[in-house]
């Protein structure tokens, strides 16, 4: 038997109480003096509710796209050799090691109407909710990417050779061999994107332009009202946030629990 | 179908992993490749079914050059060493997808398939496992539904990569009968990968060895066993023995004395003597080669002994009968009974 | 040309094998495109902003750029930056190595919940994270009248700065070094424990050495969160110039006063730092790949 253990667990625990689970304890606390009535009377609020809509309907549209393209760069690391790959492997983390404010006020400047970008395009994307979507797909693109690239690498070859002995074309094999044993993955990749863009705020808050009603995301909110000292509404709005990223996440851990089981394999 | 390989070449760099391969396997012939790791069997396998590219070279379907066909164009039906079931899909699925994946006009109606992959798990025995996931399986029933799976496509040729190596030894044993039996009756022209040579020498009808990217022997398992013909197939195939000699006009010499085996043929020069432990009989000292039992140990039915000879002390093994009278330390005489004798610079030498 | 024919006749044209594509890759073609296609997105998503940054933090030349980093509101930023980091990450360095002792070396019960609450906070909102403590320690909070009282301030100061920045950067070790040491197991400690070794000394000879790249490479995520975070920080900070703006608040309020050259210089500092983790963490994941949780294997 090692020595330490009494000394660890019990430092373990008391550290992780007072930095973690109190902290928790006081949003938990606070929603339960509040009610779900007064909660859902708090987020009905026109503004609030609209923040809200725009955050989760806009995560859910970047996790969609990430989704796509961040199948398509695994696809190019893992299956494709071409010079600078393994630097273009290193740049996937790049949101994980660009400070959101510094991403935030790049994206602004490339997207406003004087920029790189905003200047070429013939509408407004900075300013806009488009802007906000553009912001969230820039974080969360290496989520999908991490979570499908292992799995892509440890796919069994044999699987597109069977396919390609009975007779299936590529593409044949793709979509209905290597795509389906990629979905669990793929779908962790989403609500990993989908969790990480509903709560983003620094590199959101310098695009969104955060015009009431129109480009206000709900982490926002939760930060003018603490700054009017309106702790109730603040807290309202973020336990409307962890509710509905819990409804969206467990649907998808529901779907991805779903296929992992017909695919009889742990990734 | 006939198969044809005519001088089949792939290299992997310097190393020729197919180096000037030619063999011919008939309709409905059950044929073993056989080697040990990195020998080219498995490459040769793949070639055949057009997984893999051949630097030169003929492989004939009948009568037509299959090189340049991709794989889906060949019709082969390929069992994986690991099986590589789709693991989304249900057993039935698995089966029926050589026939779905087809083109509109080729493709059966639904419910032609239903009947087709219904017949296929009754011949592999697995009727009730059609809703079955792969993962669900066991080894065995894995296996029976990757050949399901393969000759749902009616193919020309059934090509196996290591039909039984992810098996434990009673499971192997007995769908190596059944694979048997399958062949028998379907009747299918089929080409296996082993390194087991116990699994060749009883399931196939000739078994090809191959060693180093070149072909060592194909024939019966009769002819590999009794007749080897090279040094290497003589020591895969088999527990034998080897003695360096000297062949001099017609005679074999151990140190400069005389074999008594009667005349061999082969060039003048340094020779390898190779030879089986139930090829040798002891005689009384004095008859043929001088020896010393070094070590006798039981094996089975028989009694195994390190017989030392020559100068060089060289260990040959020899199965001697149990109730033999001899021990540790004895001098006996040998006489070797059936050998072979292959010059020793030769190619063919391991 | 005699040499010629005869080296033709040795070796008999045969037409070359018609070539047909790997059964197992895409046609040239798909290939250039899917390549093209993904490699032009990541330059326009991830590439894209970060030259944003240094041309616009040169956009007034050398000079102006040192002249715009050399203010005093920026160097104290710095200074609470650094500080901010010097206190989190070292208590963060000290729970991931209890926790993971415990964890990875013994059986206990809650562990499966201690794994689950280590990761927590990966998952909560930056803002959220945050507004804990104001809830907690804020004016209106469930300790406000009492910090009060005794005249202890922590939201809107340094403590609310430095908790915040603990919370978001929790994980980080902790999830480095916890899958290591479980696969690692116990058997070296157990070795040096009966040849006579103490406990720290197994600790400090066996157990340090064998996690250091995965407790280097868990540091430094935490050191660069700890040093870019915006979210929880701002929540707490109170804007106060001087005072309690970190180095990412600092960014921020010199971009809303359209002092852009001076945002987007202080945001270099940063971005550069940024890419230095980016550079050793690759380069920790390319040369000590089996020292590092199985995840980070590449």
């Amino acid at each position: 038997m090692l020595p330490g253990f009494g000394l660890a667990l019990g430092f373990s625990w008391f550290y992780l109480t007072l930095m973690i689970l109190l902290p928790l304890a006081a949003v938990v606390l606070w929603t339960a003096s509040l009610g779900p009535a007064r909660i859902l009377q708090i987020a009905s609020d026109p503004r609030i509710f609209l923040a809200l809509r725009l955050s989760f309907g806009l995560s859910l549209a970047a996790a969609a796209v990430n989704a796509v393209f961040g199948l398509l760069l695994a696809w190019t690391l893992t299956r494709y050799d071409f010079p600078g790959r393994r630097l273009v492997d290193a740049a996937v983390d790049l949101p994980f090691a660009l400070p959101t404010a510094v991403a935030g006020i790049a994206l602004a400047a490339i997207y406003a109407p004087n920029g790189w970008v905003g200047s070429i395009v013939p509408f407004k994307i900075a300013f806009t909710p488009l802007g906000i979507f553009v912001a969230l797909v820039f974080i969360g693109l290496p989520f999908v990417v991490r979570t499908v690239q292992p799995v892509l690498s440890d796919l069994d070859q044999g699987l597109e050779e069977a396919a390609a002995t009975l007779g299936a074309n590529r593409a044949t094999t793709i979509f209905k061999v290597v795509l389906p044993t990629l979905t669990p993955a793929l779908l962790t990749g989403f609500a990993l994107a989908f969790a990480r863009a509903v709560g983003e705020y620094g590199s959101v808050i310098f695009i969104a332009g955060n015009i009431p009603y129109v480009s206000e995301i709900a982490p926002l909110l939760i930060i003018m009202r603490l700054e009017e000292f309106d702790y109730g509404s603040a807290t309202a709005v973020a336990t409307m946030m962890l509710t509905l990223s819990f409804a969206v996440l467990l649907f998808v851990n529901l779907v991805e629990a779903w296929s992992r089981k017909r695919l009889g394999h742990a990734y | 179908m006939d198969l044809k390989i005519r001088h089949v070449r792939k290299d992997y760099g310097v190393f020729p992993a197919l180096n000037d391969v030619s063999l011919d396997i008939r309709s409905g012939e059950l044929v073993a490749l056989l080697g040990p790791s990195g020998s080219g069997k498995t490459t040769l396998l793949r070639a055949i079914a057009g997984l893999e590219t051949i630097d030169d070279g003929e492989i004939l379907f009948g009568d037509e050059d299959a090189v340049g066909w991709s794989v889906q164009e060949r019709n082969v039906g390929f069992v994986f060493q690991h099986y590589a079931l789709f693991r989304h899909m249900k057993v039935f699925d698995n089966i029926a997808f050589g026939l779905r994946v087809r083109d509109r006009s080729r493709r059966p109606a639904e419910a032609d398939i239903r009947k087709k992959v219904t017949g296929l798990l009754e011949l592999v025995q697995l009727p009730d496992l059609a809703n079955r996931y792969p993962a669900q399986l066991s080894g065995g029933q894995r296996q029976r539904v990757a050949l399901a799976r393969a000759l749902a496509i009616e193919p020309q040729l059934l090509l196996l990569d290591e039909p039984f190596g992810a098996l434990d030894a009673q499971v192997r044993k007995d769908l190596r009968r059944w694979l048997r039996q399958i062949h028998d009756e379907t009747g299918h022209t089929t080409v296996f990968v082993t390194h087991d040579q116990e699994e060749a020498l009883e399931l196939a009808d000739r078994v090809a060895v191959l060693h180093k990217g070149k072909l060592q022997q194909v024939g019966t398992p009769d002819d590999i066993y009794d007749r080897p013909a090279t040094p290497f197939v003589y020591s895969f195939i088999g527990d034998s023995s080897s003695l360096p000699i000297h062949v001099r006009k017609g005679e074999a010499l151990l140190d400069q004395t005389v074999i008594p085996v009667g005349s061999v043929s082969g060039p003048d020069g340094e020779a390898r003597l190779h030879i089986r432990p139930q090829d040798i009989s002891l005689q009384a000292v004095g008859q043929g080669v001088q020896g010393r039992i070094a070590l006798l140990r039981r094996n089975g039915a028989f009694r195994r002994a390190d017989i030392e000879i020559g100068a060089d002390r060289t260990l040959i093994e020899a199965q001697i009968p149990p109730h033999l009278e001899v021990s540790e330390g004895d001098q006996v005489g040998i006489h070797f009974e059936r050998f072979a004798i292959y010059p020793s610079g030769s190619r063919q030498s391991i | 040309m005699p040499t010629d024919l005869a080296i033709a006749a040795l070796s008999p044209a045969r037409p070359k094998p018609a070539l047909f594509t790997s059964p197992v890759t895409e046609a040239p073609i798909t290939r250039a495109l899917v390549i093209a296609v993904s490699l032009a997105f990541l330059a326009a998503v991830l590439l894209l902003p970060l030259l944003a940054v240094f041309t616009e933090a040169f956009r007034g030349g050398v000079a102006k750029y040192f002249e715009s980093l050399d203010d005093p509101d920026t160097w104290s930023a710095i200074k609470l930056t650094l500080i901010v980091t010097a206190i989190a990450v070292p208590l963060n360095v000290v729970f991931g190595l209890a926790a993971s002792w415990a964890i990875a070396k013994f059986d206990f019960r809650g562990k499966s919940i201690m794994v689950t609450l280590i990761d927590l906070p990966f998952s909560v909102s930056p803002v959220v994270s945050g507004m804990c403590y104001v809830l907690l320690f804020g004016a209106q909070g469930y300790f406000g009248k009492y910090l009060d009282s005794i005249n202890l301030q922590i939201i809107f100061a340094t403590p609310g700065l430095v908790l915040a920045t603990i919370f978001v950067t929790f994980p980080f070790v902790a999830r480095e070094l916890i899958p290591l040491m479980q696969e690692q197991g116990s058997t070296e400690e157990e070795a040096a424990l009966s040849l006579g070794a103490g406990g720290w000394r197994t600790f400090w000879s066996v157990t340090l050495p064998n996690v250091r790249w995965a407790l280097l490479y868990g540091v430094l995520l935490s050191n660069a969160r700890a040093m870019g975070e915006f979210g929880a920080v701002s929540v707490v900070s109170g804007h106060l110039r001087g005072l309690t703006n970190t180095v990412p608040l600092q960014v921020e309020i010199l971009y809303n006063d359209y002092n852009f050259v001076a945002a987007f210089a202080v945001a270099s500092v940063l971005a550069s730092l940024g890419l230095v983790t980016l550079v050793i963490k690759s380069g920790l994941e390319w040369r000590f790949a089996d020292q590092l949780s199985a995840s980070r294997r590449r």
